[in-house]
């Protein structure tokens, strides 16, 4: 039978070095962590604004890098759709009230389309992707989830190509110039209609979660997207 | 039967039986009905599966290596507390790794990797194991556990993923004459109830080869 001093003495040591083990090792792939991260949500950029990774040669890093470089800007717009000298990387676009980082893509000088982030909830969680926008300011141009632990096969559909393929197309804006956002409608969508698409059957609350929260994102932008529309 | 292969002639008898064991006659998932929450959870895929197996299989020898060199020195009454700290720094060192050089599969992995500190397969040989007998023979039974967990995984995830999503390693083998002709992929087996089916008949099938019967 060991003393209680061994005791407390064991689990101290054991404690230390099992502790300053976990902190060389977290600290040591920070780094490369984080550029996990980057690279994951610029790829999502890239990817709803039209730039689309063959699945069978992934890119890589340096790829994901040069192409966003190459053909993205990022700004980040006030409340008044104002451009300011903020770095989107240091804003929080979930729950930043003032500042909205967007992602504008130029192909030869010529914009291509914008890309805003959207954020909310679903049924079992918040689900993190982009919305693309085409110039026109109307008309979707693509949307990605990056995150989101919604069911998979029903909710966790909203990252499968099928459902976000849907959207391009659709607009966002009536006729009259109002903000009606795209509706995810239960079943199949009205194939003449401009503002709805197919919902995913069995994920109704995912569904109608993105609706609201796709509406609710795009007008944080709509001041902005006012002086796309006017020229 | 893995027992008299003659490939392990190199190892005494009871480390073949340490490492052999665990495979099929006392297999922790099918025969113990351990480790049965990540066994549902990460087999949509085959994919996810075998990197799942490759962390408990890591983290499983590595702990019951680590567990039976202290064991002469750790007192009886923390052992289970210090057991936990060893195998709880495996397990996040393996989700840091896993985040750094394989994101894509840590991110559909998500909390299970983390788990790994509750499956009970881990503690278990560490208590029942590792605990009394030498690193050598501790480390063949981490890893002859983690291989007989791994394998009712990935068969469970190969069903799963041919039967739910008409793939293998997320290669589409279902060709699309059958789908045009009606067949359609099996939505239950994405979702646990299928994984509650798969490892059913798994475990069924196990026990009518083995022979084993319930008191």
């Amino acid at each position: 039978m060991h003393s209680n001093k061994y005791t407390l003495g064991f689990m101290t040591i054991v404690a230390v070095i099992l502790g300053s083990f976990l902190s060389i090792a977290a600290g040591s792939l920070k780094e490369i962590q984080e550029l996990n991260v980057e690279n994951d949500s610029k790829k999502n950029i890239l990817s709803c604004l039209g730039f689309k990774e063959d699945p069978k040669s992934p890119w890589g890093p340096d790829e994901i890098q040069n192409k966003f470089n190459k053909n993205i800007t990022a700004i980040v717009l006030d409340i008044n759709g104002k451009r300011t000298d903020l770095d989107p990387k240091t804003i929080d676009a979930e729950t930043d009230e003032n500042n909205f980082p967007i992602y504008i893509s130029k192909v030869d000088d010529k914009i291509e389309g914008y890309a805003i982030p959207i954020s909310g909830k679903g049924l079992w969680s918040t689900l993190y992707g982009f919305f693309a926008i085409e110039p026109d300011g109307i008309t979707a141009k693509g949307i990605t989830f990056y995150a989101h632990k919604e069911t998979p096969g029903l909710g966790g559909e909203v990252d499968k190509a099928w459902f976000q393929n849907n959207f391009v197309g659709k607009k966002f804006i009536n006729d009259q110039g109002e903000l009606v956002g795209i509706k995810v409608v239960k079943g199949k969508a009205d194939p003449n209609s401009s503002y709805e698409v197919d919902g995913i059957s069995g994920a109704t609350i995912t569904s109608k979660g993105l609706e609201s929260f796709l509406v609710d994102d795009l007008k944080k932008y709509e001041s902005f997207l006012k002086n796309v529309r006017e020229g | 039967m893995l027992g008299k292969d003659k490939t392990l002639d190199f190892l005494d008898k009871k480390s073949k039986v340490a490492l052999t064991d665990p495979l099929m006659k006392n297999n922790p998932i099918s025969l113990q009905v351990l480790g049965i929450c990540s066994a549902l959870a990460v087999t949509v895929q085959l994919n996810t599966a075998v990197v799942m197996t490759l962390a408990v299989v890591a983290v499983l020898s590595v702990s019951n290596t680590v567990i039976s060199l202290l064991r002469t020195m750790i007192p009886g009454k923390v052992r289970i507390i210090v057991q936990l700290s060893v195998i709880a720094t495996l397990v996040i060192l393996t989700d840091q790794i896993l985040q750094a050089y394989m994101y894509d599969i840590s991110k559909q992995l998500s909390v299970f990797v983390a788990l790994i500190i509750t499956n009970c397969i881990v503690m278990g040989r560490a208590e029942a194991f590792a605990m009394q007998n030498t690193p050598g023979k501790s480390f063949l039974d981490g890893l002859g556990n983690g291989l007989g967990y791994g394998g009712i995984l990935i068969s469970v995830a190969f069903f799963r993923e041919l039967l739910g999503n008409g793939s293998i390693y997320g290669y589409t083998v279902i060709p699309e004459s059958l789908y045009a002709a009606g067949y359609q992929n099996m939505g239950i087996m994405v979702l646990s109830p299928g994984a509650f089916i798969i490892l059913g008949l798994i475990v069924w099938v196990h026990r009518i080869a083995s022979g084993v019967e319930e008191d």
